[in-house]
């Protein structure tokens, strides 16, 4: 039988901890910014190993799988792919290409859905819930409405997967709702899923090895104007840092006064 | 396309490489170079001084979108009630909506809805479209998708807003991909620009730090979703007679009476003889296609208290300076006085102290309640890209460089377990602290 694949997408952000503004020129400071992979992502490649894991080890199923991550960005992304494959995953690919760049969520979601037609069998594809720069969270769904298959967003549990169907448990704002669904299908996950397991030694030595393909627009068999900022519908007019006019006032004295002043404060903003 | 530098222009200020936040630049023999880290946000178009950036190649084909007309918000109708974000979205809708001398229009799918909606048009609605139908009782992301398909298909509105709740981030995404038109998340800021009547879509990025203003381009409508407590609730005045703020006459009124009827201990604002313009219609959809490819098996609530952090104007929350997870009781007992809530900063869900739902910052909630009380909270940056929007920061630490009084309005240095004891029993029993 074929290998079950299951596709994990991974995006390079900036350690955003590392983002800080100068006050005086109001622009971003930028050194020692180092790019990693999206924290949700970890979380993502994760469950797709735990998957892989647990289909091949249950007797009923006994499925062999094969986990790939993918990324789209520049060509120093390849070092996250690495990264995923020293966590677990078989094999990755890079999908780059100058023209890829300003690519909105509409315009990076196809350009994903051209890379996973590319692989045959594939049964699963596993997002982070957003990425921690863009912050959107609609990569997930637009993908999986271009395949035209189900999705589960903030998946916090797969209660049971075979190769057809998955029973998948979400975390909405005030409930859990639980789900059948048909394979193939689409997952975005958060922290809620998992524990992401440190590199083994094996698999760093993988990582090390590995060769990873780079896939550019003509083997996505993409033209120029369905991807990047030309695919995009929409575009930035305007990046700006906000300007903070803030001041604080510190509240003094022992804690009684202190207790009383913010009292008297809570009462006057009418927050009591 | 392409980015371009002039480089007969080009001073080799680096004013470019400053303020560009991929590290797309270089200054290479005193002329700015672009590299492939570029995505093409165009801010170092907008600050060179000597306009010496261009971007080439991109098509600005004229679309005519004439027959788009109106801003329509989503309704999101939760068991019993209708989200409030569903009201703040209308609030702002209706600004939109006079700014382009159009119809603020809602639409409310569900299943035994409620008869009547006078809530809704308080914040200005013109003409509420209600699909009530079996098919959406579960809420199902997917038949709701095809319905909304279907009414923006028919109705054709220029300006499409949602609520960024669970609910909202999954489908509208799916709207928007059948749709075939864009799609900006978690705005903060919606306005129209006033020459060429498009919606300027504006949202944090970068964890916060950084505004980013977009535009759909080249398709219609132009969607956005807006997080809760993000945007003004705020209700139109009527006057007497005037029966609606664009002085319709009231013709519908009468057809639709039950179902706008004002009343209650609402209807503060609304005296006898005056009334909120605006009709309800019953749509009927083409349901033949709607089948789901879900399968709902089980719907159960958080366990314990109910955790939706952005339901609460009061949000009290507790960090690693807490100390363990017994402290959260005295937290719960100062968000109880408040008639707010129990959140926690990253560090105290990781020590397993309090669970994850309760999580503000960038892994966790976004939250803009109208206070938000830091105990014990440092403020780590991904936690200030989760609260630093709420109206009024309170900050309680012992560590008075912790950043968290960067962002505060009123900040304490002090013991947290001495304060917030005292301000309870103040809050509770009314006696002054201070005796003189």
């Amino acid at each position: 039988m074929i290998k079950i694949k299951i596709i994990v997408c991974i995006k390079q952000v900036p350690g955003t901890t590392e983002i800080k503004i100068n006050p005086e020129t109001n622009t971003l400071i930028r050194e020692g910014i180092e790019t990693v992979i999206n924290a949700f992502d970890t979380y993502a490649i994760e469950e797709g190993v735990r998957l892989k894991e647990r289909l091949l080890s249950n007797p009923e199923t006994k499925e062999e799988v094969e986990v790939i991550a993918i990324t789209m960005g520049p060509h120093q992304s390849e070092s996250i792919l690495r990264e995923a494959i020293s966590l677990g995953v078989d094999r990755a690919v890079l999908l780059s290409d100058r023209a890829f760049a300003g690519a909105d969520t509409w315009a990076t979601a196809l350009t994903l859905q051209n890379a996973i037609k590319k692989f045959d069998d594939w049964r699963l594809v596993i997002l982070g819930k957003q990425t921690l720069d863009g912050d959107t969270g609609q990569v997930g769904p637009e993908l999986a409405q271009m395949f035209n298959i189900p999705f589960v967003g903030y998946a916090s549990n797969i209660l049971e997967i075979n190769r057809t169907r998955m029973i998948v448990k979400r975390l909405m704002d005030d409930r859990y709702e639980t789900f059948e669904i048909k394979l193939p299908a689409a997952i975005s996950v958060g922290k809620e899923i998992n524990i992401p397991r440190v590199p083994s030694l094996r698999g760093k030595l993988k990582a090390k090895n590995e060769q990873i393909p780079v896939w550019n627009k003509g083997e996505l068999g993409l033209e120029d104007e369905k991807i990047g900022l030309s695919g995009s519908y929409t575009q930035v007019v305007k990046i700006f840092i906000p300007k903070t006019i803030h001041e604080v006032k510190m509240i003094t004295g022992g804690p009684d006064e202190q207790a009383e002043e913010l009292y008297g404060k809570l009462k006057e903003l009418s927050i009591l | 396309m392409e980015i371009k530098v002039d480089e007969s222009t080009c001073t080799g200020c680096s004013l470019c490489k400053n303020v560009c936040m991929y590290d797309a630049i270089d200054i290479v023999g005193k002329k700015a170079a672009i590299n492939e880290n570029c995505v093409f946000c165009g801010a170092c178009i907008d600050i060179c001084k000597f306009k010496s950036i261009e971007i080439t190649g991109l098509s600005q084909g004229y679309k005519d979108f004439s027959q788009y007309k109106g801003v329509m918000v989503f309704i999101e109708q939760q068991p019993g009630s209708i989200a409030d974000v569903s009201y703040e979205l209308l609030s702002e809708g209706k600004k939109l909506a006079d700014a382009l001398g159009t119809e603020l229009t809602g639409i409310l799918l569900g299943y035994n809805l409620s008869q009547s909606y006078p809530e809704i048009f308080k914040y200005g609605t013109d003409r509420l479209y209600v699909i009530d139908n079996e098919i959406f009782e579960n809420n199902l992301d997917d038949i709701y998708a095809k319905a909304l398909v279907q009414v923006i298909h028919r109705f054709k509105p220029d300006i499409f807003l949602a609520g960024a709740t669970g609910f909202g981030r999954t489908l509208i995404p799916k709207v928007a991909a059948i749709i075939k038109t864009g799609l900006t998340a978690d705005c903060t800021s919606l306005a129209i620009d006033p020459e060429k009547k498009i919606l300027l879509q504006t949202r944090p990025t970068f964890g916060g730090n950084v505004l980013a203003t977009i535009i759909t381009r080249n398709a219609r409508p132009q969607m956005a979703t807006v997080r809760p407590h993000v945007m003004e609730k705020k209700q139109i005045d009527v006057k007497p007679g005037e029966g609606g703020s664009n002085g319709k006459p009231d013709v519908d009124i009468a057809k639709h009476a039950e179902s706008i009827s004002l009343g209650g201990p609402d209807s503060n604002i609304c005296k006898s003889g005056e009334d909120y313009n605006g009709r309800v219609e019953y749509i009927e959809l083409d349901i033949s296609n709607f089948k789901t490819k879900y399968k709902l098996i089980a719907t159960e609530k958080e366990t314990g208290q109910s955790i939706n952090l952005t339901d609460y104007d009061v949000i009290v929350s507790g960090g690693r300076g807490i100390g363990g997870p017994e402290n959260f009781g005295l937290l719960k007992e100062l968000a109880d006085a408040l008639g707010g809530v129990v959140g926690a900063s990253r560090a105290a869900v990781d020590s397993n102290w309090i669970s994850y739902p309760h999580q503000v910052g960038q892994t966790g909630k976004t939250v803009n309640p109208k206070a938000y009380i830091a105990c014990g909270i440092s403020g780590a940056i991904q936690h200030l890209a989760g609260m630093q929007t709420s109206d009024i920061i309170i900050a309680i630490n012992k560590d008075p460089d912790a950043p968290i009084f960067k962002v505060a309005n009123y900040g304490i240095v002090g013991d947290l377990f001495e304060i917030i004891p005292k301000l309870i029993k103040r809050i509770k029993y009314g006696n002054n602290l201070i005796q003189n």
